[in-house]
């Protein structure tokens, strides 16, 4: 290993020093908050029938854990937004590159696509259970329905962004439109499109919840709504908290797969 | 012998809702095999719409272009078009970047490849091969632009200000190189910049274009002695300082 000069061995203890505080306080912010819920729960300062308390949710975990509903619900969940997630990147892919080889096609769509993406999406659920029945169906074109307008346009607007000269340069090149797709666009997007991944892992999250609120047997929305409309905020309470897990987890595959991606094309 | 490019009465204009903006009117020239030609004018005298016409990426409204005695048509593979900026794709090795005309006409033959790997030698850039753009200098990334041109093995080579994105060093550096390049592999060029020096220091015939829409002014032909100097050394010759008084005076009265 090198040998640090002292400021620049100053500067990293520094930078050592402050990622710690930063760690410790995060650390000690989340167990002060549970302690002070579990405390003022056993000395009935709110009630633990309405705010639950970190014990009651272990609890909660531990017995739903043993019976598998917890499973069962965690994965359905999970099962229906990666399907409506992976739907809506190829719906949008295809549809982008659709509206990128015709400018004709792409202007007559487009006040189409505007009017539907400002559509507040579950206003259309109760309209999905009428048309597709209360089933899995429903909640995964409701996960995409949030999504999916969305991304086309901002899918749209990143191939269309390409710099024009190096368009010309696959032009000059002897190249037709099909290759400035291939060899300019879609390389130059990445970026772009990791992104819009990450916005729209979120979005499906949220277009299923709300599918599996009107339309579900299982789920952690189902959980949610059946919990808080037989009053088992035990039950609710540790359905958000998984929740919480589940998006904190797929932003963190889909962050983990941009670091793979800029690592092999090293910019 | 015949001329290798004949552009008779080519006029073009560009139209939009505003109006139609004509760009070139009546362009009439013949360049030979093995010439190196330069087309100098105001900045947005249509120099560029000119290499666009001649390359095939837009089609004169009137007149006609002739390569090799056929018309010129669009997505022809006979021309090299050399661009402002180098343009290397970050995402692909500097290897990739060289060979991706080839791969874009489907022409990876042994022969061609070949010839890549030859001129990657020849111009000091085999050990970058698999390099990023990103690690190369200025120079180096004109060179492998120029390479990636050459590998296509083109009759006509146009060059559109290739070093204007280049800092001053590197540009006359690059100047010299890009020369040699050219006339070692025995290449017909046409030169489009807005720098004066830059033309009488490669050109052997010099365009000068007026103000919008571009009509021929002048030709001014360059020669030094001996012939064969290098761009860099041409600045030096005495008569480097008369072609430029002389092209000077042409510019300005355009004003």
């Amino acid at each position: 290993m090198n040998e640090f000069s002292p400021r620049q061995a100053k500067f990293i203890h520094d930078h050592r020093r402050h990622h710690h505080m930063v760690t410790f306080f995060r650390f000690t912010i989340f167990f002060l908050f549970l302690a002070v819920w579990e405390v003022s729960t056993r000395l009935h300062l709110i009630d633990a029938f309405i705010f639950s308390s970190p014990s009651r949710i272990v609890q909660t975990f531990i017995e739903m854990s043993k019976d598998g509903s917890l499973l069962r619900h965690t994965g359905v969940t999970l099962y229906e937004t990666l399907l409506s997630f992976s739907l809506v990147i190829l719906v949008s892919f295809l549809t982008a590159t659709i509206l990128w080889f015709s400018n004709t096609i792409s202007e007559i769509l487009e006040p189409c696509l505007v009017i539907l993406n400002s559509l507040p999406k579950s206003a259309l659920a109760p309209l999905m259970i009428v048309w597709l029945g209360a089933n899995t169906r429903t909640i995964i074109v409701a996960g995409m329905s949030v999504a999916v307008f969305g991304s086309i346009i901002s899918m749209y607007t990143a191939f269309r962004e390409t710099d024009a000269e190096k368009v010309k340069l696959i032009y000059t090149l002897g190249g037709n439109r099909l290759q400035v797709l291939r060899c300019v666009v879609f390389p130059s997007s990445v970026p772009a499109i990791i992104s819009i991944l990450k916005v729209n892992i979120g979005l499906c999250l949220v277009g299923v919840i709300i599918g599996e609120f009107l339309a579900a047997r299982e789920g952690l929305g189902y959980l949610i709504i059946y919990a808080s409309q037989i009053f088992k905020l035990n039950y609710l309470i540790t359905a958000l908290i998984i929740l919480c897990i589940i998006a904190f987890c797929l932003y963190q595959a889909i962050q983990k797969l941009e670091h793979h991606i800029h690592k092999t094309r090293k910019f | 012998m015949k001329p290798l490019l004949e552009v008779s009465h080519v006029s073009y204009s560009y139209h939009t809702l505003a109006g139609e903006t004509p760009a070139l009117s009546d362009i009439t020239f013949t360049v030979d095999s093995g010439e190196f030609l330069a087309i100098v004018g105001p900045s947005g005298c249509g120099k560029s719409t000119l290499l666009s016409l001649l390359s095939g990426l837009l089609t004169p409204e009137q007149g006609t272009i002739h390569i090799n005695n056929s018309p010129i048509s669009t997505h022809q593979t006979n021309i090299g078009y050399m661009l402002q900026k180098d343009h290397l794709f970050e995402w692909r090795t500097v290897y990739r970047n060289v060979i991706l005309g080839l791969e874009i006409q489907n022409r990876k033959t042994e022969e061609n490849l070949a010839h890549v790997e030859q001129m990657l030698r020849d111009y000091g850039l085999s050990a970058f091969k698999n390099a990023r753009p990103s690690e190369l200098s200025g120079g180096m990334r004109q060179r492998a632009a120029l390479i990636r041109t050459l590998a296509l093995d083109p009759s006509l080579l146009l060059l559109d200000e290739p070093f204007s994105a280049l800092d001053y060093q590197t540009r006359l550096n690059v100047c010299d190189d890009v020369y040699q390049i050219i006339k070692k592999e025995k290449k017909t060029a046409i030169l489009v910049t807005h720098d004066l020096s830059e033309a009488i220091s490669m050109a052997d015939r010099i365009f000068i274009l007026s103000k919008r829409p571009a009509t021929i002014q002048k030709t001014v032909s360059v020669h030094f002695d001996p012939s064969e100097l290098l761009p860099m050394k041409r600045r030096h010759a005495r008569e480097f300082k008369e072609y430029f008084n002389e092209i000077w005076k042409e510019l300005n009265q355009n004003e």
